[in-house]
């Protein structure tokens, strides 16, 4: 997404003015005005009363931490799965894979709000497993299982995406040369795939997190909107603009768009190891070898 | 997005890939959350729809309040998607085609409604377009309101949309042969017949790939629209916001039945969409 522009010339022109007046007043209006307004918003009362409406209002305290413990626990969970799916489908052929494959993809089609409530429907106290979970006194919806669960939901493509491209862009021959040698599964896993993967599941963590982070729908629906109890920072922002408590709901929301600033610089940074690393990979292949690169390494 | 096809490994690799431990483990933990997370889930809301029976179902989704929220989630959605993709497409070409400063800090600004929170993004632009926010001072007496409004619903799915309508573009812009564009200069053609006849054929099938993910961004979208649109029932609300209130009345069967209805609304267009597009990018080869 980097690379040079070959049409430089085009830029003095008229047209090529008008377009990039365009796109800077676009993405000006649409996406900047509004970043910068969340900070001014929230600081307009001076940074004492800024820190006073996180610091001093245990539901907002709450949320915070509640947030920080949901969030880290899917991520988790999907890194897990990510590594695990990507493996399974970068590596084997199997009957159904291409179905398996698009279904990785379901959670980005589905409304969080209708994943919400399947949940709901599965959990819930009217639902499937209802009088189960109340005998066993498990609380999932409206408590903390939920919220992960919800959350997790959402983020499942996040991994999993990532990685597919870039494992089969490297190919097995190096975990097969591993084998051969003599190494076990995990020796494979933690000395070649971890290495050779690692910034695209950086990205793909970095991704799910700030997705994990700043998820609504799915987990308003699950939550029950509790304050003090069930209230992550997204639904805490809501909660204080339905209060009328727009500066202190700004003050929230600028944490959270902080957050989404450093996930932005984050996500350059890895992006430039990756390009380095495939442009890497491309060097050490050598031409006319099995792998034809004019076709992306994909083979005939 | 799909940018795996299954099909694309030789099936030389295939045979040798039986060598690799983990086939076991790795099936295992895939399944459980597949199945666990995402079929049994969906398969448990459509059989809960189902067992309404056809006349309760009917009842249920086809209330004139539902209509309306659906009708006002599709014309709000379809028009984002369409806006969406035409500035996206501009954003696009500039950022890959044009030199200027700033070109690199305008290329990061793009993702930012992907890592920003939709809650922060509903929230912020509901005190921009009111009568005393920063655009609506200026908006507002001139009859346009961007809060509390269609027009509002609008914006944020614009908003949220747009970043899906760029990216995928873009790669294939990059991916353009410009020695065919100059070869059609060359024979004569103008700016605006190479763009229409060179360029857009090209592009066109990343350009409906784009308009599809925005379109299922936006049915879908929840956490912004309720801030900036008011929520007023067979006028701003849209399904997502319905079957929310339906649920916090507990009227669990309405709701199941207008999420299968939303569920069904965006897994279908997503097929029309892909089918259009194997069919574009097959004219195009």
């Amino acid at each position: 997404m980097t690379s040079k522009p070959r049409d430089a010339a085009t830029a003095s022109s008229p047209l090529g003015l008008l377009l990039i007046a365009g796109a800077v007043a676009t993405v000006g209006l649409l996406i900047v005005a509004p970043l910068a307004s969340v900070f001014v918003d929230a600081f307009s009362n001076g940074p004492r009363a800024w820190w006073e409406a996180l610091a001093h209002d245990p539901d907002t305290r709450h949320a915070i931490w509640l947030s920080l413990t949901v969030a880290p626990v899917a991520v988790i969970v999907n890194t897990v799965f990510g590594v695990a799916a990507a493996w399974l489908v970068a590596r084997f052929r199997f009957p159904g894979r291409s179905l398996l494959v698009s279904l990785f993809d379901v959670p980005f089609s589905v409304s969080p709000v209708v994943a919400g409530l399947a949940l709901v429907l599965i959990f819930g106290r009217q639902g499937l497993l209802g009088p189960t979970l109340a005998w066993l006194a498990v609380k999932v919806i409206f408590a903390w299982p939920g919220l992960v669960l919800a959350t997790t939901f959402v983020t499942l493509p996040l991994v999993v995406r990532e990685l597919i491209p870039v494992m089969e862009a490297i190919g097995p021959e190096e975990e097969m040369a591993a084998v051969s040698l003599g190494a076990n599964g995990w020796q494979v896993f933690w000395r070649v795939t971890l290495p050779n993967i690692r910034w695209a599941l950086l990205h793909g963590i970095v991704l799910a997190n700030a997705r994990a982070m700043g998820e609504f729908g799915a987990v308003y629906v699950v939550s029950g909107h509790i304050a003090g109890a069930t209230d992550t920072m997204p639904l805490r922002v809501e909660k204080l603009f339905q209060e009328y408590r727009t500066p202190a709901s700004m003050a929230v929301a600028s944490v959270l768009a902080a957050l989404a600033l450093l996930t932005l610089v984050a996500k350059v940074f890895i992006e430039r190891q990756l390009e380095t690393e495939s442009k890497e990979l491309e060097a050490a292949r050598v031409p006319g070898a099995d792998t034809d690169p004019s076709t992306g390494g994909l083979g005939k | 997005m799909n940018t795996t096809s299954p099909s694309s490994i030789p099936n030389r690799r295939a045979r040798q890939r039986t060598v690799l431990p983990g086939f076991g483990l790795s099936a295992a933990i895939t399944s459980l959350m597949i199945v666990g997370l995402v079929v049994i889930p969906l398969a448990v809301l459509i059989l809960r729809a189902a067992s309404l029976g056809p006349a309760g179902f009917l009842a249920a989704a086809w209330t004139p309040r539902a209509r309306a929220a659906y009708a006002v989630s599709l014309g709000a959605s379809l028009t984002a998607a369409i806006i969406s993709s035409l500035l996206g497409l501009l954003v696009a070409w500039v950022l890959v085609r044009l030199e200027f400063p700033g070109r690199r800090i305008l290329d990061a600004l793009v993702d930012v409604p992907l890592a920003l929170p939709t809650a922060v993004a509903g929230l912020v632009y509901s005190t921009l377009y009111v009568e005393k926010g920063w655009l609506g001072q200026w908006l507002v007496p001139m009859g346009i309101r961007g809060a509390y409004s269609r027009l509002g619903i609008v914006l944020v799915l614009v908003f949220v949309s747009l970043p899906f309508a760029i990216r995928v573009v873009q790669p294939v812009i990059e991916s353009l042969d410009k020695d065919t564009e100059e070869a059609a200069r060359l024979l004569g053609a103008s700016k605006s017949q190479t763009f229409l006849r060179v360029v857009l054929p090209g592009i066109l099938p990343a350009v409906v790939t784009g308009f599809a993910l925005a379109l299922a961004r936006a049915l879908g979208e929840y956490g912004s629209v309720v801030f900036i649109s008011g929520n007023m029932p067979f006028k701003t609300e849209i399904a997502p916001v319905l079957i929310v209130s339906r649920l916090e009345e507990f009227a669990y069967a309405e709701a199941t039945a207008i999420a299968v209805v939303l569920l069904g609304m965006s897994l279908s267009m997503l097929i029309v969409v892909n089918v259009l597009q194997q069919r574009l990018v097959r004219n195009a080869q």
